[in-house]
């Protein structure tokens, strides 16, 4: 599938679209109580100093999350392009 | 806020009401303004969740109990917390009801996320009502919603409401009494047939016996959490219910549905179909309201300077404005000894019970207050603001590695300043291994009772031998060494010893609010109130019990023969001696009694424990006696070395002079420097302070308040003796 990666890899201010959840079980039932569902629409609004974590914007409100948990998210970025983080704002 | 007492003639059950609903939609500030001033804090029976319960007066008159729930995103009972509102709502605490109402506050602002709990509560089949909370905000951003039309589609009231100022309050509580009355439901999920038919199978494959003990409405939960509720193994034999839970789940699979995304994805539809039409959605130019100066707070640069500059603003408030007022009541109850010295001295053993035991003791908690209620003050304006969600994110990384998260900073950081209030702290910290952990070793850093220790160690034998340069080289590395031990214990303790799931570390940010000085207040109130009447106890029964191993047995014999001694030493007659005793000789005698005493005895039995570390039977003692506060082994030594009583600078001063001078029967000097650090190391790592050991029991139960106790105890001991040992090489002319 091209066009698909992950939050993770996401950079600083990309939009995407969540395609799919993959992971510990505890892990995406929280997640998707969060409103992380197939369909929704996040934004990378934050990185920490450090690189690690980020904070994304989804429906209205902020949440953030270690990049190793972010790695179960599968997303479609808005403009099409996989990125891989390679500078951190 | 009302006084009313409670009606003297109460009904034989006061109702229950339940808050419950996500962190962060002004759950506590509604208890607040439904409770008042009239707020418990207490434990639900077995675990270590804080149960937050106050009383609610009707305006007819009429009481009530009510329940601030802590607060979850989902009923998944994942964390202790959730567990409790799982099993509290779900009437699974045993000895308590379920409540009668449950009250699901929700932020207007995030209403969609917000139902999610909300549905999954309903399911559970108790009487609702909908707390719309932060109207204000959501009219700014520009959501409108129909309170109506909510309660109409909803099916139950929905009350708009603005907690922070007390909007809608009186409303709200109209609503929960009609609702006591004639209950109302939440529209139910309808959920689809292979999930319906998974559900008749786990029904059907339970005992008939536990199937009606669960009830209908607890299968849903047990289909979708199935591995989470039976770990948290609260339902009786699991294997009668893990089967069945793996037939229904397989059931689901075969026909194509995923067990573990099914419910979400439902509940989420239905949330959608209820909403449809209802909320206009922002616009999105004020959708990032109260998140603009986060490009500031979280930059890379900037940020890590307003955190660091915010840190230390607290951090030196613990430290340097609770001085004075700990000063205060130090002095105080020194001037209350005073009083009851002078009051008691026709009864020298309960004068001593007051003035030796009781009134230190009482002090002894009355001393933690104004650091507690300062890092309260604080706790409150950072967790009300939104900042301590930032500061979680900043510095999450730097913690993660070890088990930690970010969270665990502020109660790290405020236990330099004393372990008592960082451990309360400490709750803000969702995941329960990392709250564990930061629990077992923020007790490491160096606190400011240990500081005495270090000041008498280095005034006597580092500074006039080495100089001021090295004293502050020993004074600096005496504080590392406990933040550099922590790092590695804190690894060890959640990669080996825990065996608690971590929760994956997903923190709401939420956006920046005024924080309001009525709520930061009722807050520090039930930290300070909760400490005095759970911690305190401890404290108090443990200085008293310290104070009769330092008094008893007294033998009759002690001053007969210290007089005797004196007599033949002086040549003076016996009855000259013997009144010398209670005049220039008065601190001979009390250490005379102190050796003879139950404390002093063990001392001479476990000195030999001791011996690697180069501690005498004098050192060793005061080490024991400094169980309950590990700043009295100064006072110990003073009374052990017979220094006359005056103020603290003259004492440490005559003390050192005294240490300088101690020998060993055969001659050899006791203390040199390889002795001096190794009592630092030793009071370093050491957890002598039953407040502290009292806290950890509180906030973790006693198990994990005795392992802190022996690890820290354990890595004392071996410290010292790697001190000393290394130190006689180092310094041949000191002690060995
Ligand atoms: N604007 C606004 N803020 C509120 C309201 N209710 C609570 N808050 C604020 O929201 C923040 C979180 O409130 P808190 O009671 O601690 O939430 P809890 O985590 O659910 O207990 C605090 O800063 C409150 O002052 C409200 O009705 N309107």
């Amino acid at each position: 599938m091209s066009g698909v990666t992950t939050l993770d890899r996401l950079r600083l201010r990309d939009t995407g679209r969540i395609v799919s959840l993959d992971g510990r079980e505890d892990l995406l039932q929280r997640l998707m109580a969060l409103g992380f569902l197939p369909g929704a629409r996040l934004e990378v609004v934050q990185v920490a100093p450090f690189g690690d974590p980020i904070t994304i914007a989804l429906d209205g409100w902020r949440i953030s999350l270690r990049l190793g948990d972010a790695a179960s998210i599968a997303v479609e970025p808005a403009n099409g392009r996989t990125s891989s983080r390679t500078e951190v704002p | 806020m009302a006084t009313a007492a409670p009606a003297l003639a109460a009904p034989a059950r006061l109702a229950t009401i339940a808050l419950a609903g996500n962190p962060n939609t002004g759950k506590s500030t509604l208890f607040n303004r439904l409770t008042g001033s009239r707020q418990t804090v207490s434990n639900y029976p077995g675990i270590t969740v804080h149960k937050t319960s106050g009383t609610l007066i009707f305006p007819g008159g009429r009481t009530a109990t009510v329940l601030d729930l802590p607060g979850a995103y989902s009923l998944a009972p994942a964390s202790p917390d959730e567990r409790v509102v799982f099993d509290v709502l779900a009437g699974r605490i045993s000895g308590t009801e379920p409540p009668d109402v449950v009250v699901a506050v929700v932020d207007a602002t995030n209403l969609r996320r917000n139902l999610f709990l909300v549905s999954q509560i309903a399911d559970l089949g108790r009487p609702l009502v909908i707390a719309l909370n932060i109207v204000d905000e959501a009219e700014k951003r520009g959501i409108r919603l129909d309170a109506e039309l909510l309660s109409r589609r909803f099916g139950v009231p929905v009350i708009p409401i603005v907690a922070k100022t007390g909007a809608g309050i009186g409303a709200l509580q109209q609503a929960v009494e009609a609702v006591m009355s004639s209950p109302a439901q939440f529209a139910p999920v309808v959920w689809s047939d292979p999930v319906r038919s998974a559900l008749s199978i786990l029904r059907e494959s339970l005992s008939p016996a536990l199937a009606s003990r669960l009830g209908p409405q607890l299968l849903p939960r047990l289909l979708f959490d199935g591995t989470t509720v039976t770990a948290a193994g609260n339902l009786d034999g699991n294997g009668a219910v893990s089967g069945p839970i793996e037939r229904a789940r397989q059931a689901l699979r075969d026909s194509g549905t995923n067990p573990v995304t099914v419910e979400a994805g439902t509940r989420y539809r239905h949330i959608d179909a209820l909403l449809d039409g209802i909320e206009t959605r922002p616009d999105p130019a004020f959708a990032s309201q109260g998140y603009s100066i986060d490009r500031l707070l979280t930059h890379r640069l900037f940020g890590m300077m307003i955190f660091a500059g915010m840190m230390l603003a607290v951090f030196s408030s613990i430290y340097w404005i609770a001085q004075p007022l700990m000063d205060a009541v130090d002095a105080a109850f020194a001037m209350l000894a005073e009083a009851a010295s002078s009051g008691l001295t026709a009864w020298p053993m309960f004068r001593s019970l007051v003035v030796d035991g009781l009134v230190p003791g009482v002090g002894g908690v009355a001393v933690f207050l104004p650091q507690i209620l300062i890092l309260f003050f604080f706790i409150g304006i950072l967790e009300d603001s939104g900042y301590m969600a930032r500061a979680a994110f900043l510095m999450d990384k730097v913690f993660a590695w070890c088990g930690l998260n970010g969270k665990s900073f502020v109660p790290m950081l405020s236990s330099f300043a004393c372990a008592v209030p960082a451990l309360m702290g400490t709750r803000t910290i969702e995941d329960p291994r990392a709250r564990l952990s930061t629990i077992l070793v923020s007790p490491l850093m160096s606190c400011s009772a240990r500081l005495p220790v270090y000041v008498l160690m280095i005034g006597a034998f580092i500074q006039p031998q080495f100089g001021v340069f090295w004293a502050g080289v020993a004074l600096f590395a005496m504080h590392a060494l406990g933040l550099f031990t922590a790092v590695p214990i804190a690894f060890l303790i959640s990669r080996f010893l825990l065996r608690i799931r971590p929760l994956p570390f997903l923190l709401e940010m939420p956006p920046y609010r005024m924080p309001r000085l009525c709520d930061v207040g009722l807050r520090m109130f039930r930290s300070g109130r909760e400490f005095v009447l759970r911690a305190g106890t401890i404290i108090l029964a443990f200085s008293v019990l310290i104070w009769a191993a330092t008094y008893f047995p007294r033998p009759e014999g002690v001053r007969g023969d210290l007089a005797q001694r004196v007599a033949v030493e002086r040549g003076i007659p016996i009855g000259e001696a013997d009144a010398l005793l209670d005049s220039e000789l008065a601190p001979v005698l009390r250490s005379s009694y102190l050796e003879q005493s139950y404390i002093g005895r063990a001392g001479h039995l476990i000195q030999p424990v001791f011996a690697p570390a180069g501690f005498d039977w004098k050192i060793t003692m005061a080490v024991l006696a400094s169980f309950p506060a590990r700043e009295v082994v100064v006072s110990t030594l003073g009374i052990v070395y017979s220094v006359e009583e005056g103020d603290d600078d003259e004492v440490a001063q005559r003390l050192g002079d005294r240490l300088a001078a101690a020998e060993w029967p055969d001659g050899r000097r006791v203390y040199g420097p390889a002795v001096a650090i190794a009592i630092m190391v030793f009071f370093a790592y050491c957890l002598q302070c039953v407040s502290t050991i009292a806290v950890i029991a509180r906030e973790s139960g006693w198990r994990w308040a005795l392992f802190a106790f022996g690890y820290m105890t354990a890595l004392a001991w071996l410290g010292a003796v790697a001190a000393y040992q290394i130190g006689s090489l180092g310094f041949p002319g000191g002690a060995a």
